[in-house]
């Protein structure tokens, strides 16, 4: 299939907030639809990404708790790596770094609306979200560049 | 037939069901054994290929407490329960036994068939509605409060006399509504990790959450003894705590919309024996 290469939308526009949890929108960034897959090719901060940040961020229970669901062979310091989702090990070699970021930004643009796994970088379309979280994502963006260097490595 | 023998003997029926194809001990050696414990969906559109308890969810350590009435803790709560129904409260100055005398012979099978329609309430009751209905409009008692020692007692006391016995609740008819509403709540999504009840125990039971091992979420054990609070859980609180955890703000116990998830869910353990009090991590 040929590159699209285009620009297809703002993060803060594509779904209308729940009237009752209207949140302000992230900051934007543009989503790139390349062969067909969505992708974030700019970083969404100028500071690079830090692999180290990046697997502290994937280990703890109230930020990324990627283990939660993916077992991680770099990771076997850490007890207990869920099943839910499939082995994070060889990742880099099976998406590019702007895929890997729109998986942890909004997991439901690469993998369809039914994957269970949670968008890391996301406010709106979200229902009877606790009031301390209401306007939250997940993640910072610069906890979400961290992370993507942190699976970029994973070869 | 003792409720244990009752067990086996569904054990003995059970399908290995779907093609569910786990990767075997991945995250390590002493995930239970739960393939194989399963019963037969009552039809080809049942949203599950087998129906398993929780009970085969949990280790062998967990099933063998609840498995020997006299080590299971939860029977501290039938014995409370006991003696609530034969205590007179409240202004009419009558106890449960007053109306409905040996409990072993009157609630046989009732709580096995909760949530029900009430026509003179125009809604389904649970047993801690029923028991608490009871309670105000013919003993002329304070209602007990939900997570009150007392209710959880009277419930898992009531609910103990259908051990062994299948779940299995109506959905016809006034219910129709009720449980497309919980079927709907149980497929809504909640909180900033944005699951729901589906995402964990119909689309990955049998799978770790980390350090948790997933069931199916079915209901025939409850109020369960939970050994992490040392003390038995409604289900109703067990439900607010699974949506807690994703971040979501939880419906309120006894809420309508908590009464629609609970006849789903009774409707999706059709039946899997009534094991209360259960015995859970
Ligand atoms: C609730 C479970 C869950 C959590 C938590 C979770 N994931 Fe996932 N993840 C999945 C599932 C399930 C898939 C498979 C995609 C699908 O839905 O089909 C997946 C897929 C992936 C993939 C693609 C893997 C491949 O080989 O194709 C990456 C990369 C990924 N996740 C990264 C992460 C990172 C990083 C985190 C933490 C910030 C995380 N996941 C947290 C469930 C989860
Ligand atoms: C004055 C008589 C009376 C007393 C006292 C009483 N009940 Fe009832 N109970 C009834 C009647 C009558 C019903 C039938 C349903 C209705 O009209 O609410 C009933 C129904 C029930 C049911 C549902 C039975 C079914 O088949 O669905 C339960 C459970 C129950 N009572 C529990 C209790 C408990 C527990 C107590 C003590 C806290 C209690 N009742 C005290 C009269 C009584
Ligand atoms: C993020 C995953 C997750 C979600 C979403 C979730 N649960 Fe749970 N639930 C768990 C875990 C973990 C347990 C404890 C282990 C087990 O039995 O699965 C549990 C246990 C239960 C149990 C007790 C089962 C037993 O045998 O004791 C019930 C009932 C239950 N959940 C119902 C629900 C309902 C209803 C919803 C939706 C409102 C829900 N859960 C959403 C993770 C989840």
């Amino acid at each position: 299939m040929k590159a699209l290469g285009c620009v297809v939308g703002l993060a803060a526009a594509v779904v209308s907030p729940a009237a009752s949890q209207a949140a302000p929108p992230l900051p934007p960034f543009s989503v790139v639809v390349k062969d067909g897959v969505a992708t974030i090719p700019a970083p969404l901060t100028s500071e690079p990404g830090d692999p180290k940040a990046g697997a502290t961020v994937v280990v703890d229970r109230q930020l990324g708790n990627c283990l939660s669901c993916h077992e991680i062979d770099v990771l076997r310091g850490e007890e207990f790596h869920g099943d839910v989702g499939p082995p994070l090990n060889g990742v880099a070699k099976r998406w590019d770094t702007a895929t890997l970021r729109m998986i942890v930004v909004n997991p439901k643009k690469v993998f369809g609306e039914d994957t269970v796994m949670p968008a890391f970088y996301r406010v709106d379309g979200l229902n009877r979200v606790r009031p301390e979280f209401v306007g939250k994502p997940i993640l910072t963006a610069q906890q979400v560049e961290d992370v993507v260097a942190f699976l970029a490595a994973l070869k | 037939m003792s409720p244990r023998l009752a067990l086996c003997a569904i054990v003995l029926l059970a399908i290995v069901g779907g093609a569910v194809a786990i990767a075997w001990g991945r995250s390590g050696p002493e995930r239970p054994h739960w393939e194989g414990h399963g019963i037969k969906p009552p039809d080809k559109d049942f949203p599950l290929p087998e129906i398993v308890s929780g009970y085969w969810f949990r280790t062998k350590e967990t099933q063998a407490i609840q498995d020997d009435d006299f080590n299971n803790p939860g029977f501290f709560a039938v014995e409370q329960g006991e003696e609530l129904w034969s205590k007179p409260d409240g202004a009419a100055g009558k106890s449960c036994a007053s109306c409905h005398q040996d409990a072993a012979t009157s609630m046989k099978g009732v709580g096995a068939a909760m949530p029900k329609w009430r026509e003179a309430l125009h809604k389904p009751v649970n047993l801690e509605q029923q028991i608490n209905i009871c309670r105000t409009e013919r003993m002329q008692a304070e209602p007990w409060k939900f997570g009150s020692a007392e209710l959880t007692a009277m419930t898992t006391y009531v609910r103990f006399q259908s051990r062994g016995m299948p779940v299995r609740v109506r959905i016809d008819g006034p219910m129709a509504p009720w449980f497309e509403r919980g079927k709907q709540l149980y497929h809504t999504r909640n909180g900033q990790l944005d699951l729901a009840c589906a995402s964990c125990h119909e689309k990955n039971y049998g799978r770790n959450l980390r350090a948790d091992f997933l069931s199916q979420g079915q209901s025939n054990g409850f109020p369960v003894y939970r050994l992490r609070d040392q003390r038995l859980v409604p289900l109703h609180e067990r439900m607010e705590g699974c949506i807690f955890d994703v971040r979501g703000i939880p419906y309120a116990p006894l809420s309508d919309e908590f009464l629609a998830l609970e006849l789903y869910l009774a409707w999706r353990g059709t039946g899997l024996p009534v094991e209360t009090p259960a015995v859970r991590n």
